[in-house]
C-alpha cells in the first residue's frame, strides 16, 4: 500500500483511528460536505471492537455475539459518506499547526487539517508480573484479536488472568469456537465488590447488567475459576511452562502452554501527549486522560479527542463522542450544514444512556495495587530495555524524581514501544515510592515521531521551492 | 502456539520465514501467521540482553513483534497483512555491522 493519486494535499477534517468512534466522526463530517481522510494503520476497518468486521473469517457466526454485528453498520454508513480513506497507514506526528505526520507503504507525508479528530481509542493496561515477557504469554486483546482477524485459537493448555469484562467474553468466543479453557484466575479484589454496591442502581438499568451475568454464567458453567487471587508468577526457562498463584492463604500452580492477561484499558496517549495536549490523572479509572470540553475540544485550538481515547466510556459511547466531535466540527466549519447531520441534543442524549453503568463497571473492576506496582524486585517493567522494578527502586533512592530523569538513569520509556507498556506502571510507582500522587509525579514527556520512522520515509516527503532554498546556500 | 477454529476458506497465501516455507491464509497478518505455523520459535531474540520474546498485545503498542520483512528490519508484524512470496526473517539480537 502506498499513497494514492486522489490525496488531497490539505483536507477540512482528518480523522486519526477508523473505530467506532473514528467511523462516525468520518462520516459525520463528510455527510456535510466538508473534505475528510480518515486514517488507520490497520488494514481494515473496525478499530479494536469491530476488528476484522469486513474481512474476518468468523462474519456471519455466532462465535463473536451480536455486538460485533454492530459494526457493519458503522462501517456501511462510513463507506457510503464521500470520505477518504487511508489504510494500513501510521500516523507518526501531529503539531500544533494541525499538521499530519503520515507513513504508508515506506513513504511520508505531511497533510494539513482545519480540524483534527484523535480517535485512537485505548489499549490494555501493562500487567506486570514475574515473567510477563515470556514467550506464551500475553494480553487477552492479543488472543481476542488473533481470534476476530484470522479465527484463531490457542493450542494447548492455556488459563486466562486478570479481570474486567473483555476477559468474560473471550472466554465465552473461546468456548463457543470450540476451545478449551484450563482455569481462570480472577483477580478483581474483593473489596470492590463492596465499592461498586453503592452503583449498583445505575448499572441495572443499562444493558451491561444481562449481557454481563449472562457471558460469567456461560463461562462458569464450563471453566474452573479461582478467585480472590493475590499473586500470579509466569515461569519457564525459554518460553511459559507453569504459572504460580496465590489467593491470599490458597496456593497453586498449573502447568500452560498460553497465559493471557488482562486488567483493564486505558487511554492510549501517545499521540496526543506528543501534540502536547494537556491531560490529567483519573483517580477512578487509575489512567491519565486529556482535558477536554463536552464536544472533545483539546487543550490545542482545533484539534479534538474522541472514544475511548478521551477517558473509557465503551464502544458504543465512542460512536456518540465521535459524533459529538464531528457536529462541533460542522458547527465551525460549515454552519449552513448543521441540518444534514444529527442534533446535538439527540447525540447528547444517546451518550447519556450509553454512558450508565459505566461507574459501576469502573469501580468493580478498579485493578488491585499488587498488580500494578510490581512487588517483586525481578519484576521486568520496560520490556523493550529490560528493566526491573529493583532497578527502578534503586534508581529512586538515589535520586531520580520522576519519569523524566529515570530515562537518563535506566532508559526507561526510550525502547520502541515509547513507554507505552511501562509508563503507567512507572508513574505510578514512582508515586508510591515517593508518597507523592500521579498527578504530581507525571508521565513521560513524549515526542514525535511517535511510532518509529525511517530516514528514507522522511526523505520521501515531497518538498517545495521555498522548503529547498531554506537549506540550500548560495 | 494457535489454531484455526474454522474451515477457513479464505485463499492460502506462501510466504517464507527463516527459508522455511508457510502457509498462511489472507487476512492473516505476519505475527498470526507465524503464532500458526509453529516451526519457528522464538518468535525473536531481544536486541537488549538476547532473551526470547514473542507478541504480546497484537495492536501495534508493545513492539514484542518485530521482524525483517522483504530485507527491512523492525517492522510490526502484527499491523502488516502476508501477501504471496513475502519473505520474513527473525531478528536475533543485537544486529551486527556487515565488512
Ligand atoms: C485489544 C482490545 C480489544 C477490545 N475488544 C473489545 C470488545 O470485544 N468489545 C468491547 O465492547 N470493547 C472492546 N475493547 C474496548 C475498546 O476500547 C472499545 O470500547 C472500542 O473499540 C473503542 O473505540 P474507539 O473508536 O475509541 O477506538 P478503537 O476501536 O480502539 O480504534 C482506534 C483505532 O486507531 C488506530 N490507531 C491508533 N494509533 C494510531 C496511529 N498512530 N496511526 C494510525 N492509526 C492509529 C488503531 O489501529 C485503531 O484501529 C477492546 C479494547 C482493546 C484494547
Ligand atoms: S504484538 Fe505488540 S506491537 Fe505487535
Amino acid at each position: 500500500m502506498s499513497f494514492p493519486e486522489s490525496l488531497h494535499a490539505a483536507y477540512d477534517v482528518i480523522v486519526i483511528g477508523a473505530g467506532p468512534a473514528g467511523l462516525a466522526a468520518a462520516a459525520t463530517t463528510a455527510e456535510a460536505g466538508l473534505r475528510t481522510l480518515l486514517v488507520d494503520e490497520n488494514s481494515a476497518p473496525g478499530g479494536q471492537i469491530y476488528r476484522a468486521i469486513t474481512t474476518s473469517p468468523l462474519k456471519n457466526s455466532s462465535i463473536l455475539g451480536k455486538d460485533y454485528e454492530a459494526g457493519n453498520d458503522l462501517v456501511h454508513t462510513f463507506e457510503k459518506s464521500g470520505a477518504d480513506r487511508l489504510a494500513g497507514c501510521t500516523v507518526w506526528s501531529l503539531d500544533r499547526e494541525r499538521v499530519v505526520g503520515l507513513s504508508c507503504g515506506g513513504e511520508a507525508r505531511l497533510i494539513k487539517a482545519e480540524r483534527v479528530i484523535i480517535a485512537t481509542g485505548a489499549m490494555e493496561r501493562p500487567f506486570p508480573i514475574p515473567g510477563w515477557t515470556l514467550p506464551g504469554v500475553m494480553t487477552i486483546g492479543a488472543g481476542q484479536t488473533l481470534l476476530k482477524s484470522s479465527g484463531l485459537i490457542p493450542s494447548g493448555r492455556l488459563a486466562l488472568a486478570g479481570q474486567g469484562p473483555l476477559l468474560w467474553l473471550y472466554a465465552a468466543q473461546i468456548l463457543r469456537a470450540g476451545g478449551h479453557i484450563a482455569a481462570i484466575f480472577d483477580t478483581t479484589p474483593l473489596a470492590n465488590y463492596i465499592s461498586a454496591a453503592l452503583h449498583l442502581p445505575g448499572f441495572i438499568f443499562s444493558p451491561y447488567w444481562t449481557k454481563g451475568l449472562g457471558l460469567i454464567r456461560e463461562v462458569k458453567r464450563a471453566v474452573k475459576i479461582v478467585t480472590g487471587v493475590t499473586r500470579l508468577e509466569a515461569q519457564g526457562k525459554n518460553k511459559l511452562q507453569t504459572l504460580v498463584w496465590e489467593a491470599g492463604s490458597r496456593t497453586g500452580s498449573i502447568d500452560l502452554d498460553v497465559l493471557m492477561l488482562h486488567q483493564g484499558v486505558v487511554p492510549h496517549v501517545n499521540l496526543a501527549m506528543a501534540a502536547g495536549i494537556k491531560h490529567e490523572w483519573d483517580a477512578i479509572q487509575l489512567c491519565f486522560r486529556p482535558v477536554l470540553d463536552e464536544s472533545g475540544n483539546s487543550s490545542i485550538k482545533g484539534i479534538m479527542i474522541a472514544g475511548d481515547g478521551a477517558g473509557i466510556g465503551g464502544a458504543e459511547s465512542a460512536a456518540e463522542r465521535g459524533r459529538l466531535a464531528a457536529i462541533d466540527t460542522v458547527a465551525n466549519l460549515r454552519p449552513d450544514a448543521l441540518a444534514q447531520i444529527p442534533s446535538r441534543d439527540n447525540v447528547r442524549n444517546r451518550l447519556a444512556q450509553t454512558m450508565r453503568g459505566r461507574a459501576f463497571l469502573d469501580h468493580l473492576y478498579r485493578p488491585s495495587k499488587v498488580f500494578r506496582i510490581p512487588q517483586d524486585a525481578s519484576t521486568i517493567v520496560c520490556r523493550c530495555e529490560e528493566i526491573t522494578a529493583g532497578e527502578i527502586r534503586a534508581s529512586i533512592a538515589i535520586g531520580a524524581t520522576g519519569p523524566n530523569q529515570l530515562k537518563a538513569y535506566r532508559r526507561t520509556g526510550m525502547g520502541p514501544c515509547q513507554g507505552r507498556l511501562c509508563s503507567l506502571t512507572v508513574t505510578e510507582l514512582m508515586a508510591d515510592e515517593r508518597g507523592k500522587s500521579p498527578e504530581e509525579i507525571g508521565y513521560y514527556r513524549l515526542r514525535s515521531p511517535v511510532k518509529p520512522i525511517s530516514l528514507a520515509e522522511l526523505a520521501s516527503i515531497p518538498q517545495d521551492e521555498t522548503a529547498i532554498k531554506a537549506v540550500v546556500r548560495g | 502456539m494457535f489454531k484455526r477454529a474454522t474451515n477457513h476458506q479464505e485463499p492460502a497465501v506462501q510466504i517464507t520465514v527463516d527459508g522455511l516455507p508457510v502457509t498462511a491464509r489472507r487476512g492473516d497478518t505476519v505475527s498470526a501467521a507465524i503464532l500458526t505455523a509453529g516451526c519457528v520459535e522464538p518468535y525473536r531474540y531481544t536486541a537488549v540482553n538476547g532473551t526470547p520474546r514473542a507478541p504480546y498485545c497484537m495492536m501495534g503498542v508493545c513492539f514484542d513483534c518485530l521482524v525483517t520483512i522483504d530485507g527491512i528490519g523492525n517492522r510490526q508484524g502484527c499491523l502488516i497483512p502476508v501477501s504471496d512470496g513475502m519473505v520474513i526473517t527473525r531478528q536475533n539480537g543485537k544486529r551486527e555491522i556487515e565488512s
